[in-house]
Parts: structure tokens; sequence; C-alpha cells
């Protein structure tokens, strides 16, 4: 919402360089699902979709749409080589057990202790949670990229979430337009910025507290 | 080729119309419309039947799979992990014409999966400190963990959509779109197949076979979707 294309894509090259071959990886929708375009072309990395594929490739050239090989949102995917389905329950085990190591979401309030609030906004957006309960409580890292801030100005990073929570301090790292923060057991850590956004900046527009890394990454454009 | 009906499963249409009825409870296979079985969507809606408890994965979209069943507002109840995709389930649950009951997608696929094998629910941590999930619900703790108690799922019928049926009703599914196919199936007090293929007993592998026969009472032969995907 918001960010431009150039933003968005500098988020998901940020979110890329978290994710090693061998791994298997699920990728929310909206900006996370821009990541495999920030990865080597070799790679040997699994994606994992929560309809029952292991090895979710991209989207296919125009007419080439099979209308019953799609994405978790409804939308014609492709396979990588070594694909493999299965139904919906092995495809939540896989993620119950911990087999998923990274998910990357969106988020809707993250709070300085890792929670998410990434479902509902009660009396206003309902949709229900999807798979996102399981994802954000047992993959073995949890990556969210999101606005800084809500539309009306106010800090997604917060003390506390206000909305109900999709899962309690499951959070690992949070990517937004203006950095990347690590969630440690004594805090938010500024690991990241991105210039020309300044580490005032931040605190002007962060309502949880954070602390800055020692060896503080910064990108410029 | 023609098909022997060896087990007197394969139907048509209107010899399956007298199993539905107003209030029963329907599981369907199908996940944002993609595998839900369509000539028996509309076999419903055609049956003019309401107060129906629909329990699968999702709304669909308005016009697309178990979506326009509830958009016609046939469902009183719908046990489902998402209805974001059907702004209709949305609105009708906000004027209370809908009770929508959410669960994990993966709890309520596990507990589909647990009614069809004659189990009474499992146990799970996920939702345990989310109140949407853990309301009114048991907890128990084994070797020092806690678990909710989630209840397994059946239902009257189950329609689902398969690839190939053999006369027995031996199953294979279409990529992705087994998703909860194989669960629906199983959970039904009576099942039917929609088959894109109907083919000859012993043509399927029996290693290939996903839903073994015996849990299939009705196969029916599709025509193939009357709706249009949304990237289409």
């Amino acid at each position: 919402m918001g960010l431009g294309v150039e933003v968005r894509h500098k988020i998901a090259r940020r979110a890329a360089m978290e994710i090693k071959d061998g791994m298997l990886v699920n990728l929310g929708i909206g900006i996370p699902s821009l990541v495999p375009d920030h990865l080597p072309a070799d790679h040997t990395i699994m994606f994992h979709a929560e309809n029952g594929i292991v090895g979710m490739g991209k989207s296919p050239d125009l007419g080439k749409e099979d209308a019953h090989l799609c994405n978790a949102g409804g939308y014609p995917v492709t396979l990588q080589v070594g694909a493999s389905y299965c139904d919906s329950t092995a495809a939540f085990g896989m993620i119950r057990k911990g087999l998923v190591d990274v998910t990357i979401l969106g988020a809707l309030q993250v709070s300085e202790s890792g929670d998410l609030a990434n479902w509902i906004v009660p009396g206003k957006r309902v949709p229900g949670m999807g798979g996102a309960m399981e994802l954000a409580a047992k993959a073995k890292k949890v990556i969210v990229l999101m606005n800084h801030r809500e539309k009306t100005g106010s800090s997604k990073l917060v003390k506390n979430c206000t909305l109900p929570q999709t899962a309690k301090e499951c959070v690992h790292m949070v990517i937004t337009e203006m950095g990347v923060f690590s969630v440690l057991a004594d805090g938010l850590l500024l690991t990241d910025l991105f210039a020309p956004f300044t580490i005032d900046d931040i605190k002007k527009y962060t309502e949880a507290s954070f602390q800055v890394s020692d060896t503080l990454t910064v990108y410029r454009e | 080729m023609l098909i022997q009906n060896t087990f007197d499963k394969i139907c048509g249409l209107t010899d399956i119309t007298y199993l539905f009825k107003d209030g029963m409870s329907i599981m369907f296979g199908g996940f944002g419309g993609i595998g839900t079985p369509p000539g028996l969507v509309n076999l419903i809606l055609d049956s003019g039947i309401k107060e129906l408890t629909l329990i699968g994965n999702d709304t669909g979209f308005p016009d697309i799979g178990i979506g326009k069943i509830v958009t016609e507002k046939r469902a009183k109840k719908i046990i489902v992990s998402h209805i974001g995709s059907n702004p209709n389930a949305g609105k009708y649950m906000t004027s209370g014409e809908l009770e929508v009951e959410f669960s994990p997608q993966g709890t309520l696929v596990e507990r589909m999966r647990a009614g069809g094998m004659g189990l009474g629910g499992i146990l799970t941590d996920i939702g345990l400190e989310e109140e949407i999930v853990n309301s009114d619900k048991q907890t128990v703790t084994l070797a020092g963990k806690s678990f909710l108690v989630e209840t397994a799922l059946t239902a009257d019928v189950s329609i689902v959509y398969a690839k190939k049926a053999d006369p027995y009703g031996n199953l294979i599914f279409d990529k992705s779109a087994r998703n909860t196919n194989p669960l629906a199936a199983m959970a039904g007090k009576i099942t039917i197949v929609e088959a894109a293929e109907i083919v000859p007993l012993g043509t399927l592998d029996p290693e290939e076979v996903v839903t073994p026969g015996v849990f299939i009472d009705h196969i029916v032969e599709s025509k193939g979707v009357d709706w249009q995907w949304v990237w289409e």
C-alpha cells in the first residue's frame, strides 16, 4: 500500500538475503511474492504452497495457465524441477513440524516482543486467518515485510498489538521501507538502515522501542 | 469405451438429487474454488435446498466454487478458514444472516481428516492463546505441553472433484486441485465424486490411487466448470 515499485523491490531484495540454498520457503502475497526475483538463477530453494505444492515455480506465460495448478491465492503457477503435490493436511503438517525454514509475510502490526497481528481488523475486515496462524507460529524463521506506518501515519511497529494477534512472539525479523529490525530476547534491534532515512526518522515514526546495532548496515540508493 | 458399472456407483446427476435436503451439512473439496466440483455445486443450487451447513477450506469467489451457494444465501452456517475472496460471505456474516466458524487452515483440514478416519478429534497448540480459536474449547496437558482439543468434522454429504475415477471410486486428483479433496472424500457419511474422467476398473495403477474407492458412494462425470477463473 502506497509503496512504489522500486521500494517494494528494495524490501524484497533484502528479504531474499535471508534465504539460503536447500531451504523450504513459504511466501505470502504482496511484496513477499517479489522475493524470487532477487534470488540467483541457479538456487536450490523449494517454495511451499498451503494448497499442496512443494516446489512451486513462477507464473506461467500468458496462455499457458492451468486452472488446476495454482497458488494459495488462486492464481496460476508453474512447478520447479523436483516438485510434488500433497493434500492440505500434509501441506500443514510440514508447517507444524517446523519443516518450513522461512516464511515471509505481510502484517498489520508487529509488537516489540515479536507478536504478530496480520489477519483481522474487528468490525472492518474479517477475512479469516487461513493458514497464517500455523505459518507464523511454526516456521523456523518468520520475516515480516510491511510499510513502516499506517496510511494514517501511526507506527505499525508497536509496543503491544492492539489488533487480535495471529501468534505470540513469533516474528524474527521486520523489513520496512526505512530499515531492518531483528526481534531479540531483549527487544528490537535496528540492524539495517535504508538511506535517505536516518535513525532519527525511524525514532520519530516508530512506537516500539528499539536499540541500534553497533554494526548497523546502511544501504544507499 | 464402455465402462461397466460393476459397483452401481456411476450415476447421473438426477439419480442423486434425492440426497440433498434442507438443513443438511455438506463438506466440499477445493481451495479458492480450484478442485470444487462444478456440476455438484450446480445440482445443489438447482435442487433449491437451503439452511445448509457448509464445511471446507474457504468460500471461494462470489461466482466460483462453493461461493455460488454462499452468494445465493443457501447456507446458514459455514466452517472455514477464510472468506476474504468472497465479499458476500463477509457481508452476510456482518448482517447476521450467516454464522461463520473460523478454524485455522491446518487445524480445519486435520479435523476433516479425523472425521474421515473415525477419530473424535485432534490435539494441537495452534491458536492456544488466540481467543478466536480457543474460546469454549477444552485444553489438555500431555507430557507437560498444552494442547487445544479440536473436534473432528463429518458431514451428511461430501462433494469432491477428481481427475479420474474408476467404477469402484478409486480416485486420482489433478495437481493442486487435490488440496482438501482426499479429506472431504473420507469425511462424508455419503460421498459423491465428480470426475473429469471415468476409467475402466483395473486401469488405475494401485500405487497411484490417492483415495481408495471404499470411501466413495456415487460417481458422476464432470462437464467442466461454468465459471470464469479470476485470472482469466
